[in-house]
Parts: structure tokens; C-alpha cells; sequence
């Protein structure tokens, strides 16, 4: 199964959100060996270049190492990961609100709209 | 390292009508490349001329550094728009007679491609569907170790389940030392795989970007973009 990619955002920084959601969810854990480029590539059914850079970007944030024998790795820095983790949310959250402002709703109805499904999902 | 295939003031002319204007074109290695245009744009006759099959006006192409001919065909595999299998002949027949003709052709791979496939093994080729028929065109090209790929329209008439097999076996077989020049209407298809795309329009090359490139700068997919760029 190809991994479900926008059309209209690049490919390589939808790859690198999915990885992050990928480690943060715990699909891959702290220390964990990633499969190689081209595996990845061949999951996501994407060009392995475009793999790649993803991987790379995800390096310098220091999410992935590489290790010189054993190909990358998943950090073991378990702050990095919770951080990484709250920034996604964040972000979700500042999508979310954006959106429902645009469907017109105040602060106070969104959030009330939010315990209310809260409540409903019990 | 040098780029895999050089053209340069690349022009042809039949009669009256300029089907290749004046193209400058480097092909790195290791890339997945789309050639995208409307009909008439002059894919085909660019392609043609890159597998030695049309003489350009003028203009040079260089693959490895040679011009196109009997050395270039030994590097480069061409899936063509037509098919020129005989129809009488059986797959496994066929997979033979490739490999006899080209040294870097991989039987096994061959041969594990078409049972993926469920492609029968000794069905004469005139029994299989159109479909089947392009698969099995497809599969021969794709089982030679090739410097540069080029392919005419290589999955148009492939059921979507066997396209997305095609498109998977193409990301896991290229090396970083060969590339893939692939001419498509079927952009959605095949634009997660490709590194670059290069528009032409009227035989002259329109863009040559990064596929990400395109996304970022327009905000929209390479579909999109040509769809608005293309727009009738």
C-alpha cells in the first residue's frame, strides 16, 4: 500500500511528516533500525532520491542517525521524540482551529464544541 | 561523472513541419525522468531520434559520450509506442531471443517479473490481451542492465493493480548509475516516482524542474500544473 500523499504539497515534506508520525506513534521506537532507502522508497512508492532527502532532513533534526554499519536509526533520545510529538500537536491543533474559524465559530464555541465530543466519544 | 546523455541544438524536420526545434537537454545519472507534453509536442520523434531509429536535421546526441548506434543500443533499453514482437511467438521464446540479442539482460529477473504478473510462460504472444501484451513488452525492457531506460507511453493500457507493481519494481531495480527517461499522459500515475520532469511544448523543451520544485513554487501537483499550463 502506497503511503496516502497530498498533491499539492512537495512529496519530500509529506515523507518527513509521516516518518516523525511513524517514530512519535511508536511504529518505530527509540533505537530501532529503519528499513533501507529503497525499501522505504518502494513502501511509500516514491522515487528513492525524494526518500532520501526526506531521511537526510530528518537526520539534522537529529530524529535519525546513521549508523556506519548498521544503516539509520531511530534516536534514543526519548526528549527529542516527546518534543517532536508536541510540536505535531500543535500544529494539528493550530490546523483545527484555523479551520473551524473559517467555518465561523468563536474560541468559546470551539472549544465547547470539543467537550461535547469529548463526552460523546466516552 | 559525465552526464549520461548530452543533446545539443537537437532539431528535426519532416516537410514542412518542425516536430524538434533547437532542444539542449543533459540527462544526469541516477534519475527518474518524465518527458511530458501534449500530443504532437514531439516526445516521440525525440525519443526515436535518441534510439538511433530517426537521423536529426540537426543537432547532436550523445549517450556515454557516443552518438547514437550500435554501442548506445548495447547501453540503452527502449520500450517503443508500438509493439514489433511477432504474435506468433511464445513468451518464454521471447525472453530467449532477448537474451540472446542483449548481454545485459537478467533472465531471472525476467522470468520473476512475469509470474508476479501471472504472465503464462508459453502462451504465444497472439493470446494474450492487449493489456497482458504490453506487460510482457514492459517486462523485457525493464530485465536488461541498462545505463538509460527509455520508454514510449509504458503504462497506458495496465490495469492500475499492475501499474503500481511496475511502478514499485521500476523504484527497486534503476542503480544511481543509470537513469529512466519515461514520456506519459498518466502525470497522477507516476509523479510520486519521478525525480524530474521536463515539459515540451511544440518541440521545444517549456521547463525542466524538480517535481518537489514545482510543487513548491505553484503550490499545485505536476498534473495541475500542466493541466493549467497545457489548458486548451
Amino acid at each position: 500500500m502506497a503511503w496516502n500523499l497530498d498533491a499539492d504539497k512537495p512529496i519530500y515534506a509529506q515523507l518527513v511528516e509521516i516518518i516523525q508520525m511513524q517514530i512519535v506513534s511508536g511504529q518505530y521506537k527509540a533505537g530501532d533500525r529503519l528499513p533501507s532507502v529503497r525499501e522505504l522508497a518502494a513502501e511509500a512508492s516514491v522515487n528513492p532520491n525524494t526518500m532520501q532527502k526526506a531521511l537526510a532532513e530528518l537526520e539534522r533534526n537529529g530524529l535519525i542517525n546513521t549508523q556506519r554499519t548498521s544503516g539509520r536509526t531511530v534516536t534514543e533520545d526519548n526528549e527529542l521524540i516527546r518534543q517532536t510529538r508536541t510540536q505535531l500537536a500543535d500544529e494539528y491543533i493550530k490546523n483545527f482551529f484555523l479551520m473551524m474559524k473559517k467555518l465561523g465559530y468563536s474560541e468559546e464555541e470551539i472549544i465547547s464544541l470539543i467537550k461535547h465530543a469529548a463526552e460523546e466519544e466516552k | 561523472m559525465e552526464a549520461l546523455a548530452e543533446l545539443r541544438g537537437l532539431t528535426k524536420v519532416f516537410g514542412n513541419t518542425l516536430a524538434v526545434n533547437n532542444m539542449n537537454l543533459i540527462i544526469p545519472r541516477g534519475k527518474i525522468i518524465g518527458l511530458l507534453g501534449p500530443n504532437g509536442s514531439g516526445k516521440t520523434t525525440l525519443i526515436k531520434m535518441m534510439n538511433g531509429l530517426l537521423m536529426p536535421t540537426a543537432g547532436t546526441i550523445l549517450i556515454n559520450g557516443q552518438t547514437p548506434g550500435v554501442a548506445t543500443k548495447a547501453k540503452v533499453a527502449y520500450l517503443p509506442e508500438r509493439t514489433y514482437l511477432q504474435n506468433g511467438m511464445k513468451v518464454c521464446d521471447i525472453v530467449d531471443f532477448f537474451c540472446d540479442f542483449y548481454e545485459d539482460f537478467d533472465r531471472e529477473r525476467a522470468f520473476t517479473m512475469l509470474s508476479n504478473l501471472a504472465i503464462p510462460f508459453t502462451a504465444p504472444l497472439k493470446t494474450l490481451s492487449k493489456g497482458t501484451k504490453e506487460k510482457v513488452q514492459l517486462i523485457l525492457v525493464m530485465s536488461r542492465r541498462a545505463d538509460l531506460y527509455i520508454l514510449d507511453e509504458p503504462i497506458a493500457g495496465v490495469d492500475p493493480a499492475a501499474r503500481d507493481y511496475i511502478l514499485r519494481t521500476i523504484i527497486t531495480n534503476y542503480n544511481e548509475n543509470s537513469s529512466i527517461l519515461l514520456s506519459t499522459h498518466l502525470i497522477t500515475d507516476i509523479e510520486n516516482i519521478l525525480d524530474e520532469v521536463i515539459l515540451v511544448r511544440s518541440g521545444q523543451i517549456l521547463a525542466h524542474m524538480e517535481v518537489d520544485q514545482i510543487r513548491t513554487e505553484y503550490g499545485q501537483s505536476v498534473d495541475a500544473y500542466f493541466r493549467r499550463v497545457f489548458a486548451c
